[in-house]
């Protein structure tokens, strides 16, 4: 079976190579008890506002679990915040850099 | 000092030079909304109207349609602001970047029945409900709370909440200012930014904040500075993360109760007592099956949200909020409010807001978020949220939004609880 014949059934999350993406989808998922599978979350879409519909509640619940998980503790003076919660992808790429388990 | 900015200290000769200087510099509008993110420019912005003779409108939010609203109670009003891209739609006044130069030291008299701001709650109908605030009232209810909050002259205060609201109002921005104390600028957000916040004030500094910053603070393992007091209010604390907070600050624990038709009423060290102790002249009666404030900074009687259980000796213990009443994350509203805006969507036939089964763990499994079910056939979901958004605060945003044929009413036409509630049951989650 070749991957364009797999790839409609996969997550997009997991479609992209990425496993930290689906990894965490899940945890966001679960932590904010959302209704929407964590597989559905388009890995594009903003986090904050329109798009996952997240609002500065969650954004304090993803730090949380984020620092549990992988030991990076978010900053708001970092330049890089405006960017870490556009999107999943960003999310999971700012994760992957700073992550320290 | 009068306040700390990035670790700056500013003093008192300095802020009233800043405020004269904008008070030169406002239009002619008698009502402003203030909307100053530094809490230093807040109190210079507050200060200003004073000395010009304008009222601050606090609004619980500033969706679209409470702006129209704030725009016919006072059709002058305009919007001071510190940032670019703010999207109020209003005249807006931008802070000017530059500090003035400091003048000698003159405090302004103001009379007692000086009327200071109108602070809003959503009101039941849509409207948002105004509630006027003296400054002679405004300064008895804080100058009654400042020494039990432990905030001294020479106290630097740090808080994670805004200047705009009741509580951020009366803890960050008036007791700092009239119990000798500094405030600082900065409003923390994450667990790593709050413990740097407060480790660069001088001791002593008080944390004034929330049940869920404290949960974050707590959970982040990251190293905590110490504090003098530490200070919450908006939800009920648990005695369990009181204790916590206490032991990983080194310090006592207040929380307040209050609300924003009373300003703050009473206090308890949660770590060691379950029943709160009301302010000094202040105190509650039950009449009419309603707990009703009086006393005190109070001009009248007030009716409060909560179920409320007298002791004996004048304390009380809170019992949870009143039936329609819901508290989410510190956000106040009703849930008869909220499903007045959901029906008023174009398209919308039936629906309703409601609790969903708390979380076990209560705060510390985070916060519970409303659900509505909603009978809309030819709306998607995300026109249903985005034509909401612009109705009510995104902390009310309903998680789940339930589309269904019918809603659940009873024979008689009523929605019982239990009924939309199940509807909110989850399903068995798929594994993918």
């Amino acid at each position: 079976m070749s991957m364009s014949e797999l790839a409609p059934t996969l997550p997009p999350a997991l479609q992209t190579g990425q496993p930290l993406e689906g990894e965490l989808a899940e945890l966001i998922v679960a932590a904010l008890n959302l209704e929407v599978p964590a597989g559905q979350i388009d890995p594009e879409a903003r986090l904050y506002g329109e798009g996952l519909g997240l609002d500065s509640i969650d954004i304090l619940e993803i730090a949380l679990v984020v620092s549990k998980q992988y030991g990076v503790q978010l900053r708001a003076d970092d330049a890089a915040n405006t960017q870490i919660f556009r999107s999943l992808r960003h999310l999971a790429a700012y994760v992957a850099a700073h992550r320290t388990k | 000092m009068l306040a700390y900015r990035g670790g700056t200290p500013v003093c008192a000769a300095q802020f009233l030079a800043d405020a004269r200087a904008l008070a030169a510099h406002l239009p002619a509008g008698r009502h402003l909304i203030n909307l100053s993110a530094d809490r230093y420019r807040f109190a210079v912005g507050l200060t200003a109207a004073l000395l010009a003779g304008k009222v601050s409108l606090l609004p619980p939010t500033h969706t679209p349609q409470v702006v129209r609203h704030l725009r016919a109670f006072a059709p002058d009003v305009f919007c001071l602001t510190d940032s670019a891209e703010c999207d109020v739609d209003l005249p807006q006044v931008r802070f000017p970047d530059t500090p003035s130069l400091p003048v000698p030291w003159q405090v302004p008299h103001l009379a007692p029945e000086t009327l200071i701001a109108y602070v809003f709650t959503s009101g039941s109908t849509g409207v948002p409900v105004p509630h006027p605030k003296t400054w002679g009232r405004l300064v008895s209810c804080i100058r009654a709370g400042a020494e039990r909050l432990g905030v001294a002259p020479g106290t630097a205060v740090l808080a994670t909440v805004p200047a705009q609201h009741m509580y951020g109002f009366e803890s960050s921005v008036l007791l700092p200012l009239l119990a000798g104390g500094a405030l600082a600028a900065e409003r923390p957000f994450y667990p790593a930014d709050i413990a740097q916040a407060l480790a660069a004030l001088p001791a002593p500094r008080v944390l004034v904040t929330t049940p869920i910053h404290l949960r974050a603070l707590l959970a982040a393992a990251a190293p905590l500075p110490s504090a003098e007091r530490l200070i919450s209010a908006t939800a009920p604390l648990s005695e369990a993360l009181a204790r916590e907070a206490e032991a990983r600050f080194g310090a006592p624990l207040v929380e307040i109760y209050g609300s924003t038709e009373t300003g703050q009423l009473a206090m308890r060290r949660t770590a060691l007592e379950q029943s709160w102790r009301c302010w000094p002249q202040v105190s509650l009666a039950i009449q009419a099956a309603r707990a009703w404030a009086r006393g005190g900074h109070l001009e009248q009687p007030t009716p409060l949200g909560d179920e409320i259980e007298l002791l004996a000796d004048g304390r009380f213990l809170l019992r949870g909020r009143l039936a329609d009443l819901v508290n989410i994350a510190g956000k106040r509203s009703s849930l008869a409010y909220l499903t007045h805006q959901l029906l008023a969507i174009e398209g919308v036939l039936d629906g309703a807001f409601f609790l969903p089964e708390e979380r076990a763990g209560g705060t510390e499994a985070g916060v519970t978020r409303l659900a509505a079910a909603v009978v809309a056939p030819g709306l998607s979901r995300a026109a249903l949220l985005a034509a909401l958004r612009e109705r009510i605060d995104p902390a009310f945003l309903p998680r789940p939004l339930l589309q269904v044929e019918r809603l659940p009413r009873n024979s008689t036409g009523k929605l019982p609880q239990e009924a939309l509630r199940a509807l909110a049951e989850p399903a068995p989650r798929e594994h993918a």
